[in-house]
């Protein structure tokens, strides 16, 4: 297989707020290959955004600091990287795609000079060269009538061509790896389908990877080609999609696919798991989701389980012991 | 934006009648006006001489019909002290009062916006802390004591500037100084928090994540997007600032509107004091209906539509 | 508020451990201790409050008996620790007693002011409609003034004294009042457990009287402190310029307005009054910021 554009491997990531620290991150390590869309899946809380904003470098600066763990990027390590050498990476190698794009985009500039933006701080190109890569890009993303879109503000746009503005911003600059956070979350069912497709179809040319951030298997389930699933600042699952969804083998995986509302059926009662994700210092010892799991064994409240592996198939949960295939 | 414009000029003219009016029933609220008008020790017939030719023997409504037939011509009487014009009086010192309140409003911005952006963005450094600090000790510091202040460093104990007067421009060093010290601190405090504001908003997130460096992000993304409240609230705080350049005025004797007032309220000349009050109500009208403009232009949700 | 971490809080809020087991009033109290300018605005407040009350007996000197062969003695001469000013008054007894104008004036501006203001205020944006139109044109019109000019004009129409100033000064002071609070009683009408009271056919009045009026406490002691110190600063700017307060009651402002002729000579009948115009301000206003920072972020002066 393709070789791997981000591999992330035993991140911590810690914020402080004068003596009260919290640790977000306990410990993260995925890789994404070349071409692959990565889902990170999790409810809110898991970590999952904070773990996008450290491959951004778009941390908090001051409060938070990566204690140990290594963000390799296209080879490099970027835990250690200066600022400056981070606006080299950000919007040019790595661009992302925002929640709100309501907020995201600056209200009193056009959205030919916001779109200018990455193109001056990464290429050297003429004013002529500028506008027309934009209006290329905009073509890309379904944009009609770019060369007017570009003199209009964001206000005069609806909230799903708000949303194409941003996926040609993390265009532009072809960069090796894109990341979405919660793409769709912020706009309408039917915008979110055409926005989904228009990820897809852009994902779909050659190399082009992206690791998408979602709270929603379904998307999951037709965008990527490998999950991980996260909870609670930890990576519990990660597995090939189709894998992951015929033999989920962590009960809080197990949980999250019950509890999608199926098309084919009408469930008398819709699944959820009980109880809220715990707070990154509520969790002394024991596995992170016993207080949670139906399936918990004593041994759960006690000892942390490690990760077993299994052709790939990553999972953190006591229940995987008595099977072959034990890592560490 | 034309109708946001013309809207706002018609709510500016109806503020400046809705004062004239205001005035009118302030002069005749406080009892009858013959003995503001009239000196103390005015006879009867002088009073009642006064009072018919005043129109003052009639009723209310005529007097106000009349009162404000005359103002919409700028026609406020004539000065009781000196018998000329009382708008044409107003007005002759009009350039000075501009004069000096401009500079002080240039100087106080120039000092202002830098600070408020530099301390927004160093947010709890040193530096934040030490302009924060200035800026709550400079708002208690009354005007004509910055003033008195000033006076006696320069010109009492250090004797290298004029302590009032005017004509040269050496003589609007210190009026001027006194004027921007007190807006420079509010204007700061403004700044510092437009701009930290508007720092903490997704799209500057975005920007960061386009890879633009500190400087233009600040410069370019946040500083346009911060000017929109800070026209706003300097142009209420202007206010503020007109009343600092009479009490500034007074205290350098510097020729202006607010300085004319003082005497005239002294020497009960109110002819002159309406006529004073009208125009800053209306310089005040003009400036704030500027900024509305200003304002619309800065903001494309409103400049586009 | 956007936050620069979409989904999640950066640092998850903690209700289990700080401040749950104390009391508000504790809570309150132990916020003022950790704010050293909060503690710096009280301890002026109470020396303030201290000298207006018991100024009379703790001034060293008569502070309106002349003494004409002791005239413009510098600070710490013939036991006048801040010196005498032109009629050989002790200077320290003035300020010290000039406290009190100033309190009575703060207070009593901000109490009349605040009250006329707020009724306006609750009207304007509990009724909205015509009365509202009206009422905030005139705010508007009074607002196109400075308001230390108006200050001025009203009280040279009224005629100078103690009372006069404070009238004048709650003519010109109570527009403020009136914006915020009716901004703040918009505000409160939409608010979910108003809109369900509604909802549930509680009346008019007693929505008024039960749901809105409680809320508006905390907006208005913010205010409040944070006007008095410009009540008392345009009361020394007015009697400065010869209106206001007139000698020989010691009012900062007065004697400020009687130092300035001897700038030349003896600065410390400038200095010190200034001195404690300024403190007294700082004081008030640290207190006022620190109210404002601990019960209610939003509300920004004006």
């Amino acid at each position: 297989m393709a070789e791997s554009i981000l591999e992330i491997k035993d991140l911590k990531i810690q914020f402080q707020n004068g003596k009260h620290i919290v640790q977000p991150i306990r410990e993260v390590s995925f890789q994404i290959k070349a071409g692959q869309t990565v889902g990170i899946v999790g409810e809110s809380g898991s970590g999952k955004s904070v773990t996008s904003l450290a491959v951004m470098g778009l941390l908090p600066d001051r409060i938070s600091s990566i204690p140990s763990g290594e963000i390799l990027f296209d080879g490099k390590e970027l835990t250690k990287l200066k600022e400056k050498e981070w606006r080299k990476i950000r919007g040019n190698e790595i661009s992302m795609i925002f929640q709100e794009p309501m907020t995201s985009l600056n209200p009193v500039f056009t959205i030919g000079q916001q779109l200018s933006e990455p193109l001056k701080r990464h290429r050297q190109l003429s004013n002529k060269e500028q506008k027309a890569a934009i209006i290329k890009v905009l073509k890309q993303v379904g944009i009609p009538r770019p060369e007017q879109i570009i003199h209009e503000y964001p206000h005069q746009l609806s909230g799903g061509m708000r949303q194409r503005v941003m996926i040609s911003m993390a265009l532009l600059c072809e960069p090796k790896l894109m990341i979405a956070d919660e793409p769709t979350t912020a706009l309408d069912v039917t915008i979110q389908a055409q926005i989904l497709s228009l990820l897809k179809k852009i994902t779909s040319k050659k190399d082009r990877s992206l690791m998408l951030i979602t709270h929603d298997l379904g998307v999951v389930a037709e965008m990527c080609d490998w999950v991980v699933v996260m909870y609670a600042g930890v990576i519990v699952e990660s597995a090939e999609v189709n894998e992951l969804f015929d033999r989920p083998l962590h009960p809080y995986t197990r949980g999250l696919i019950q509890s999608l509302p199926s098309n084919n059926e009408r469930k008398s009662k819709l699944y959820a798991i009980q109880g809220q994700v715990p707070k990154p210092e509520q969790v002394k010892q024991g596995c992170i989701f016993a207080n949670r799991c139906p399936l918990a064994m004593e041994k759960c409240f006690q000892e942390s389980p490690p990760a077993f592996q299994e052709d790939g198939h990553l999972s953190k949960c006591w229940l995987q012991s008595s099977d072959e295939g034990v890592v560490r | 934006m034309l109708d946001f414009i013309v809207k706002r000029f018609f709510q500016g003219i109806l503020v400046v009648f809705l004062v004239l009016t205001a005035v009118f029933f302030l002069m005749r609220l406080s009892g009858d006006p013959t003995t503001l008008f009239l000196p103390q020790d005015a006879s009867r017939e002088q009073i009642e001489a006064f009072q018919h030719q005043m129109g003052l023997d009639r009723p209310l409504y005529v007097q106000y019909g009349e009162f404000m037939g005359n103002a919409v011509q700028g026609d406020f009487g004539e000065s009781l002290r000196t018998q000329q014009d009382a708008l044409q009086s107003v007005l002759d010192r009009l350039p000075a009062t501009f004069q000096l309140a401009a500079a002080a409003l240039i100087l106080a911005l120039v000092i202002a916006i830098p600070l408020g952006v530099l301390s927004a963005y160093y947010r709890n450094s040193i530096f934040d802390r030490v302009a924060v600090g200035l800026t709550v000790i400079g708002q208690a510091i009354p005007t004509f004591w910055m003033g008195l202040l000033l006076i006696f460093l320069f010109a009492a104990q250090l004797k290298i500037l004029p302590s009032g007067g005017a004509g040269t421009p050496i003589h609007m060093i210190l009026p001027m100084l006194t004027l921007a010290f007190y807006s420079t601190a509010r204007f700061t405090r403004f700044t510092r928090s437009a701009m930290l504001d508007v720092l903490q908003q997704d799209f500057i997130r975005t920007a960061k994540a386009s890879g633009t460096p500190t400087f233009p992000l600040i410069m370019k993304y946040a500083l346009k997007n911060s000017l929109i409240p800070i026209i706003t609230l300097v142009a209420l705080d202007l206010g503020e600032l007109l009343g600092g350049a009479v009490i500034t005025e007074i205290v350098f004797s510097w020729p202006g509107v607010g300085r004319l007032i003082e005497q005239a309220l002294m020497t009960r000349d109110f002819p002159v004091v309406l006529a004073g009050v009208f125009i800053i109500a209306l310089i005040y009208t003009v400036i704030n209906f500027l900024a509305d403009v200003i304002y619309a232009y800065v903001n494309p949700q409103i400049r586009v539509k | 508020m956007a936050s620069s971490i979409p989904n999640e809080p950066l640092i998850p809020e903690d209700d289990s451990l700080a401040f749950s087991q104390k009391t508000k009033a504790a809570e309150f109290f132990t916020s003022l201790l950790h704010s050293w300018t909060g503690l710096l605005g009280v301890a002026i407040i109470f020396i303030l409050l201290f000298l207006s009350i018991f100024g009379h007996w703790i001034a060293p000197y008569d502070p309106v008996k002349t003494e004409l062969t002791a005239k413009l003695l510098p600070p710490l001469t013939d036991g006048h620790l801040l010196g005498t000013d032109h009629l050989g008054r002790d200077l320290l007894s003035r300020i010290i007693l000039g406290a009190r104008i100033s309190v009575i004036i703060g207070l009593s501006t901000v109490l009349i002011a605040g009250l006329i203001g707020t009724v306006i205020g609750i009207i304007s944006g509990f009724f909205r409609g015509w009365i509202d139109i009206v009422l905030m044109r005139l705010v508007d019109v009074q607002l196109s003034f400075p308001f230390i000019l108006l200050v001025l004009i009203i009280n040279a129409v009224l005629g100078a004294g103690l009372k006069n100033i404070i009238i004048s000064l709650a003519i010109g002071g109570w527009v403020i009042f009136a914006r915020v609070i009716r901004s703040e009683v918009l505000a409160l009408r939409e608010k979910d457990f108003i809109q369900a009271a509604v909802a549930t056919g509680v009346s008019r009045f007693e929505i008024l009287i039960k749901h809105i009026v409680p809320n508006l406490f905390t907006p208005m002691i913010i205010l409040a402190s944070l006007q008095i110190s410009s009540f008392i600063i345009a009361e020394a700017s007015v009697s400065f310029l010869g209106f206001g307060v007139q000698p020989p009651t010691p009012a900062w402002g007065n004697m400020l307005s009687e130092g300035k002729d001897f700038i030349f000579s003896a600065w410390w009948l400038i200095t010190f009054p200034g001195l404690a115009i300024i403190i007294t301000a700082l004081g008030i206003n640290l207190f006022g910021d620190w109210l404002r920072d601990t019960l209610d972020p939003k509300i920004k002066g004006k």
